[in-house]
C-alpha cells in the first residue's frame, strides 16, 4: 500500500503555496547581464555612436544582423567619426542573443537591453530598423507597440557588461569601461568577475554615487 | 415506507397545464445546473490541481479565473470544424450528441431536494422520479458507448478507432463491476427508486450518517462503486482512453471545435452524475440536518438545506476526484484489465454475498455474532479460491514464451 503516500505528497503541496507567478503583471527581477533586444546608443550630446564598421554584423553567428555605413553628411553629422550607421536591420526572427556583436562593437554603440517580452504576427515587425533600435532622447529604449513593459522596466535596460575584459582577464577594477551614455553619462567601473561576491555591496554604492 | 416505488406526488391529481409547466421548468432548471457545475467542476479542477502542483492555475478571465472554463467554451464554438475526408459523416456527426444525451439522462434521476411546493403543487425536487431509477443509470452508461465507439469508427482514423476499442473494452470492464456495486445497495434499499433510497437514508439525528445512510453497511460496495466509476468516465488513472502518449486524443483526435467540446462537456457531466449517484447510493443524497429554529416548513429548511447537503457532499467526492487526478499515474492496459477482472468483480461478487446473508440474517433474526464472522470467513475463502484460480500476469507471459 505504498502508493498510498502519494495522496499525502499532493495535498502536501497545497500548503507550501506556489512557486510560479502572474507573469505580465508580475515579473521577476532579471540578472544584470540578462541578453534581452539590442538598441544602438548615443553619446551625451545627442550623436549616436554606431560608426557602420560593420564588425557586428561580421562577428553575428546567426546573421541577424544588416549593416551599411555611409559618410557624414559634413554640414549635419550623424555620428562623431568619419562614418555612421546609414541602415541598421537586426532580424530577431534569427537572433540568438549571443551578445557576440556587443563585444565585437568598438564604440558601445550596441548594447543588449533586458526587454525580451515582444512578439509580433508579422515577419515585418520581427526585423527591427534603425529608427527602433536607436534610444530616444532621453537614452532609453523606444517602445514598440508589440513589445510588452511594464511602468520602470526600461530603467535599468541599457546596463553594459562585457563577458570578459578586453585584455581577456575577468579581473579589472577601477577602469572606467564606458563612454558617455545619453541620459546615463558615464557607467562606473565594473567590478572584476573573480571578487564579484565581496565587492557586491560596495559596487552598489559606487554605481549610485558616479552615475549622471 | 414500503419497498415499492414512491411515486411523485406531482401527477397524483392529473396532468394539466401546470404541471406540465413545472416539468418543462425542472428540466431547463436541472440542465443549466449540470452545464453550470461542469464549468465550476472544470475551474475547480484545474484551480486545485494548480494548488497541488504549486502553480497558481486560471486566474485571468473574471475573479479568481471562474469563467475561463466559457472563454474555452466560447473560444471552441467560434474555431473552424474539420472532418476528415475517410469520416463517415453522418455519424461523425452525431456522435456527440449520442455521448451528451446519455450523460445528461442519467442525470435526470438524481434527487437533488426534498419534497417542496410550486404553484399549489407538491412535487420532488429531482426531474424524473421512475420505479426503476437506478437501471435507468446503468442503461445510459452502457449507452454512452456507443458516442465512443461510433466516434472511433466514423473518423476513419487509426488513432480514434484504437482508442474507442480500447474505451468500449474499459467500460464494459467495468460495467460488470459497477453493477455489483449498486446491487450491494440495493440488497438493502429494497427498492429502485431514487427517491425510495433516499427517503431511507432520511436524516434522523446525527446517528444517522453511522447506522442511517449505506456507506458504512455497503462499505466495499462503495470502494468497488468509486473505483469503477472513475473508471467508468475514463477518468485519471484510468484514462487510457485517450492516453496522449499513445492515441493523440484517444476516440476524439479528429474532433475540433464544438463537437469537441461536446465530448469533452459529456465526460465531465457524467463524472458529476456518477459523483451525485454515489451520494444517492452512498451518502443519503438531499438527507441533512435542518436548522431547528427555523419552521420546518419553511423555505429555508425545505428548499435551501437539502439541496445545501446534496451539494456539499458531491463537491466532497468529485474533490476526491481531482485529487486522484493529481496523485495517481496512469494505469498501464494489463493492469487495469487485471484489476477490473480479477480483482473488482470478485470482490463485489462475494460482497454482494456478505449483504445478502447479512440483510437475510437481520430478518429472521439470527444472532450477528455467529452470522458475521461466518460470511467474512465465507468471504475469504473463496475469495482466496478465486485468487489462486486465476492466472498471475507473469505467469501468462511464461506460458506465452
Amino acid at each position: 500500500m505504498g502508493w498510498l503516500s502519494g495522496f499525502a505528497v499532493t495535498l502536501r503541496q497545497i500548503r507550501r503555496g506556489k512557486v510560479t507567478e502572474r507573469f505580465p503583471f508580475e515579473k521577476r527581477p532579471k540578472p544584470a547581464r540578462f541578453h534581452g533586444r539590442h538598441v544602438l546608443n548615443r553619446y551625451e550630446d545627442g550623436m549616436e555612436k554606431c560608426i557602420g564598421c560593420e564588425l557586428c554584423a561580421g562577428v553575428c553567428p546567426a546573421q541577424c544582423i544588416y549593416v551599411r555605413g555611409a559618410d557624414n553628411p559634413p554640414d549635419a553629422p550623424v555620428s562623431p567619426g568619419e562614418r555612421y550607421g546609414f541602415v541598421y536591420e537586426i532580424n530577431y526572427l534569427r537572433c540568438i542573443h549571443c551578445d557576440l556583436c556587443v563585444e565585437a562593437c568598438p564604440t558601445e554603440a550596441i548594447t543588449e537591453t533586458k526587454l525580451f517580452e515582444f512578439s509580433f504576427s508579422n515577419r515585418e515587425d520581427a526585423i527591427y530598423t534603425k529608427e527602433e533600435l536607436l534610444v530616444d532622447d532621453d537614452g532609453r529604449a523606444r517602445r514598440q507597440p508589440w513589445e510588452l513593459w511594464l511602468g520602470g522596466e526600461d530603467d535599468d535596460t541599457s546596463a553594459w557588461m562585457r563577458a570578459t575584459a578586453p585584455s581577456g582577464q575577468a579581473v579589472y577594477e577601477g577602469r572606467v569601461g564606458w563612454s558617455g551614455e545619453l541620459g546615463f553619462g558615464v557607467r562606473a567601473p565594473e567590478i572584476g568577475q573573480s571578487v564579484e561576491e565581496a565587492k557586491d555591496e560596495e559596487a552598489k554604492d559606487e554605481r549610485g554615487g558616479q552615475g549622471s | 415506507m414500503t419497498g415499492f416505488a414512491t411515486a411523485d406526488p406531482l401527477f397524483s391529481n392529473g396532468v394539466d397545464l401546470t404541471v406540465v409547466l413545472i416539468v418543462i421548468g425542472k428540466t431547463i432548471a436541472v440542465f443549466a445546473l449540470l452545464l453550470l457545475s461542469v464549468l465550476m467542476y472544470i475551474w475547480f479542477l484545474r484551480k486545485v490541481i494548480a494548488r497541488m502542483q504549486n502553480r497558481i492555475g486560471p486566474d485571468r478571465a473574471g475573479p479568481f479565473g471562474l469563467l475561463q472554463t466559457l472563454a474555452d467554451g466560447i473560444k471552441l464554438f467560434f474555431k473552424e470544424q474539420s472532418v476528415p475526408t475517410t469520416a463517415d459523416r453522418k455519424i461523425f456527426y452525431l456522435a456527440p450528441y449520442l455521448s451528451l444525451l446519455p450523460a445528461f439522462l442519467a442525470f435526470s434521476i438524481v434527487p437533488i431536494g426534498g419534497l417542496v411546493t410550486i404553484a399549489g403543487h407538491q412535487t420532488f425536487l429531482q426531474l424524473v422520479d421512475i420505479p426503476l431509477g437506478i437501471l435507468l443509470l446503468l442503461a445510459m452508461s452502457g449507452l454512452g458507448i456507443y458516442g465512443v465507439m461510433l466516434a472511433g469508427w466514423a473518423s476513419g482514423s487509426k488513432y480514434p478507432l484504437l482508442g474507442s476499442v480500447r474505451a468500449s473494452a474499459q467500460l464494459l470492464s467495468y460495467e460488470a463491476a459497477f453493477g455489483l456495486a449498486i446491487v450491494g445497495v440495493l440488497i438493502q434499499s429494497n427498492t429502485l427508486s431514487t427517491r425510495a433510497i433516499v427517503i431511507k437514508q432520511g436524516w434522523t439525528g446525527v446517528e444517522s450518517i453511522v447506522n442511517g445512510w449505506y456507506w458504512l453497511p455497503a462499505i466495499g460496495a462503495l470502494f468497488v462503486f468509486l473505483i469503477a466509476a472513475v473508471a467508468e468516465t475514463n477518468h485519471p488513472p484510468f484514462d487510457l482512453v485517450e492516453a496522449e502518449q499513445e492515441l493523440t486524443g484517444g476516440f476524439f483526435t479528429e474532433y475540433t471545435g464544438i463537437r469537441f467540446a461536446i465530448f469533452y462537456l459529456a465526460e465531465f457531466m457524467n463524472l458529476i452524475t456518477m459523483s451525485a449517484i454515489a451520494v444517492t447510493l452512498f451518502f443519503g443524497g438531499p438527507s441533512g440536518p435542518s436548522l431547528g429554529f427555523l419552521a420546518a416548513n419553511g423555505w429555508f429548511n425545505v428548499w435551501v438545506l437539502p439541496v445545501f447537503w446534496f451539494m456539499s457532499k458531491v463537491i466532497v467526492l468529485l474533490f476526491l476526484t481531482v485529487w486522484l487526478r493529481a496523485t495517481m499515474p496512469r494505469l498501464r492496459y494489463d493492469q487495469l484489465m487485471a484489476l477490473g477482472w480479477k480483482f473488482l468483480i470478485e470482490f463485489a461478487f462475494i460482497w454482494v454475498m456478505i449483504t445478502g446473508v447479512v440483510v437475510v440474517a437481520k430478518e429472521q433474526d439470527w444472532s450477528m455474532w455467529i452470522v458475521l464472522p461466518a460470511v467474512i470467513a465465507g468471504g475469504i475463502a473463496i475469495g482466496a479460491v478465486l485468487y489462486a484460480s486465476v492466472p498471475k500476469t507473469t505467469e501468462l507471459l511464461e506460458e506465452i514464451k
